[in-house]
């Protein structure tokens, strides 16, 4: 065994895999990963089975040391800087750390979770067929708690495997898709119209319950208590404020706000990538439509990985530098040691 | 021959869950029927549902949309959704034991003022109360209990509070509730219980099901106590009566 010690890290970073289900009859809300695509790509690169308990990383910087023997990760969702003792490192690949090096990675760019997974998983003890934690519930492995710096993670020695890379298809910048319902008939058509019609942004406020947004108020027809229902993934409830919320994988498994409409599985991931202050659009589409997109997002994830490239250590710091929008003289374009990323400690800071 | 029951409403929750919403108001008929519903799909699982959460009146059936679609789901739900409710089936009931007032209940002294009548009286008629588990939701063992008498219904606190202790029993509304967690409420707080819902490593891990019978009983701040230091060591606490 080796270990995978957390160095340096931000709020909003965790332990997640696909999540723990059959229970929200009982209260017990899912969790697991906010973007699977970015958790099965990772894990895909690790050789790793798709929804691994990986760690999921929030907009910040964050720091890993292998100990005690050589560690094998791979990084995918958000890109970011990355280098490991000066060597960059490009998002969508994996990279052996040996004992005692340090993976350092910025923020977030382009999205606000990254998913960093580990050949042959992390050790820990499942509850509910689940690692994923749940702070309130007092649920995940191996800290029931988000992660902080000091925490160690028991891992598997590195199998000295070749390092790869995974061809994901380019990023989508179209707006976010929605299925109306269950209780769109709680609002009058001018009000629909003005949620699907309006660019909305997430606000700072967000996290892993539920991502509020501003824009537009939107009323109610017959006021904003209903009696509570069950909610899923995606459910966008409408508050008495008129400031809609959309849940995501922590959402209370029951709630009493009329929900407009809910985001298509296939855009989940996209959705929850969106970082604060950006703007954005919902689109309405069909049901019948909403599970041939799905069908096709599982057909993705099935296939990763036929995606699977090996790596050309040219190519490799191309793509770092490109991926780390470093234009400047100060870099020369072929020698990556001439790039410098922020310290761990720096990367903790806002930028 | 039995009365045909109104068909269901068949919501879409998104792309993989369907809500089958049997009524619009809390509705001791329609939580039946959802009770009813879910029994047959534990029963009789249809092929591509993963899981269903029951509430008060509708039941949320989650499903896997590569297995079976919606139209094809809907159709069964619908169909299934109209069968009459058999005679209650053999439910548990169970007594929670409860410390009322002072720092376990800090409403309780002003639902009895709001009232009109002490806190005492409160107290028996909370617990000359026999309730049903009507769903569980929110957080995890939070049990939202039907049956409260009518003198009790109150609307809830014009400001929810953040924090409220774990095991607390409180009234809201038409209902009152078993919450395992603390957490955020904006229910009127009558007492506390040493019963754990909700706890890990415990067998069951869950206590109360949906459809369950809850009744409340009294007891002194010591046994109270007593009962909360057993709970943490893993004891269920709450007794399981002959039903």
């Amino acid at each position: 065994m080796s270990k995978l010690v957390i160095s340096a890290i931000g709020p909003s970073s965790s332990v997640q895999d696909g999540g723990r289900f059959g229970a929200q009859r009982y209260g017990l809300t899912p969790s697991g990963a906010m973007d699977r695509l970015g958790l099965a790509a990772a894990n895909c690169l690790a050789g790793n089975a798709p929804f691994t308990a990986a760690i999921e990383i929030g907009p910040f910087g964050a720091a890993f040391t292998a100990r005690e023997g050589a560690v094998r990760v791979a990084l995918a969702g958000a890109s970011r800087n990355a280098d490991v003792a000066g060597r960059a490192v490009a998002s969508d690949t994996s990279v052996t750390l040996a004992d005692g090096e340090t993976l350092k990675l910025g923020f977030a760019r382009g999205g606000s979770f990254s998913y960093l997974a580990i050949e042959g998983g992390i050790a820990g003890e499942p509850m509910f067929g689940s690692m994923a934690v749940n702070a309130r519930a007092g649920l995940g492995s191996p800290y029931p708690r988000p992660l902080q710096a000091g925490d160690e993670l028991q891992v598997a020695a590195a199998s000295g495997a070749a390092e790869r890379r995974i061809d994901l298809p380019p990023p989508v910048q179209a707006p976010i898709r929605v299925v109306m319902g269950p209780q769109d008939d709680e609002f009058a058509d001018d009000q629909k119209n003005l949620f699907l019609d309006s660019e909305w942004k997430i606000s700072a406020t967000s996290d892993r319950m539920g991502y509020r947004l501003e824009g537009p108020v939107i009323k109610h027809l017959h006021g904003h208590n209903i009696v509570s229902d069950g909610t899923v993934n995606g459910s966008i409830q409408v508050p008495g404020n008129g400031a809609p919320i959309v849940l995501v994988p922590d959402r209370g498994t029951s709630g009493g706000y009329p929900k407009i409409a809910t985001v298509i599985s296939a855009d989940l991931g996209r959705f929850a990538q969106i970082s604060a202050g950006t703007g954005f659009r919902f689109r309405a589409i069909g049901i019948a439509e909403a599970q041939a997109e799905l069908r096709k997002f599982a057909g993705l994830l099935r296939t990763l990985p036929d995606r699977l490239r090996p790596i050309d250590n040219f190519d490799l710091n191309i793509e770092a530098l490109r991926e780390a929008n470093v234009a400047g003289a100060a870099v020369n374009a072929v020698d990556a040691g001439t790039w410098q990323v922020a310290s761990a400690a720096d990367a903790l800071t806002q930028d | 021959m039995a009365a045909t029951l109104a068909p269901p409403r068949l919501l879409l929750s998104g792309d993989s869950a369907i809500t089958v919403e049997f009524s619009r108001t809390i509705d001791d008929a329609a939580n039946q029927r959802v009770l009813a519903l879910d029994r047959t799909l534990a029963r009789e699982p249809v092929a591509g549902v993963t899981e269903t959460v029951p509430t008060y009146r509708s039941l949320l059936v989650h499903y896997d949309p590569l297995l079976i679609d919606f139209a094809a789901l809907s159709e069964k739900l619908a169909v299934l959704g109209q069968l009459p409710v058999p005679a209650s089936a053999k439910t548990r009931r169970w007594r929670i034991p409860v410390v009322y007032g002072g720092e376990y209940g800090i409403d309780l002294e002003d639902v009895a003022k709001t009232l009109n009548t002490t806190p005492d009286d409160i107290v028996a008629r909370h617990v000359a109360g026999d309730y049903r588990v009507a769903m569980i939701g929110f957080t995890p063992g939070w049990s939202y209990l039907s049956g409260l008498q009518r003198s009790l219904h109150l609307p809830r606190r014009h400001n929810p509070r953040l924090l409220t202790p774990a095991g607390t029993i409180s009234i809201g509304g038409v209902q009152t509730g078993v919450q395992c967690l603390a957490g955020p409420s904006g229910w009127h707080l009558l007492g506390q219980t040493a019963v754990r819902t909700y706890q890990l490593h415990r067998d069951p891990i869950f206590l109360l099901e949906p459809g369950d019978r809850v009744t409340f009983s009294a007891v002194d701040a010591k046994t109270f106590a007593e009962q909360d230091r057993a709970a943490e060591r893993g004891e269920i606490v709450a007794e399981l009566m002959a039903s």
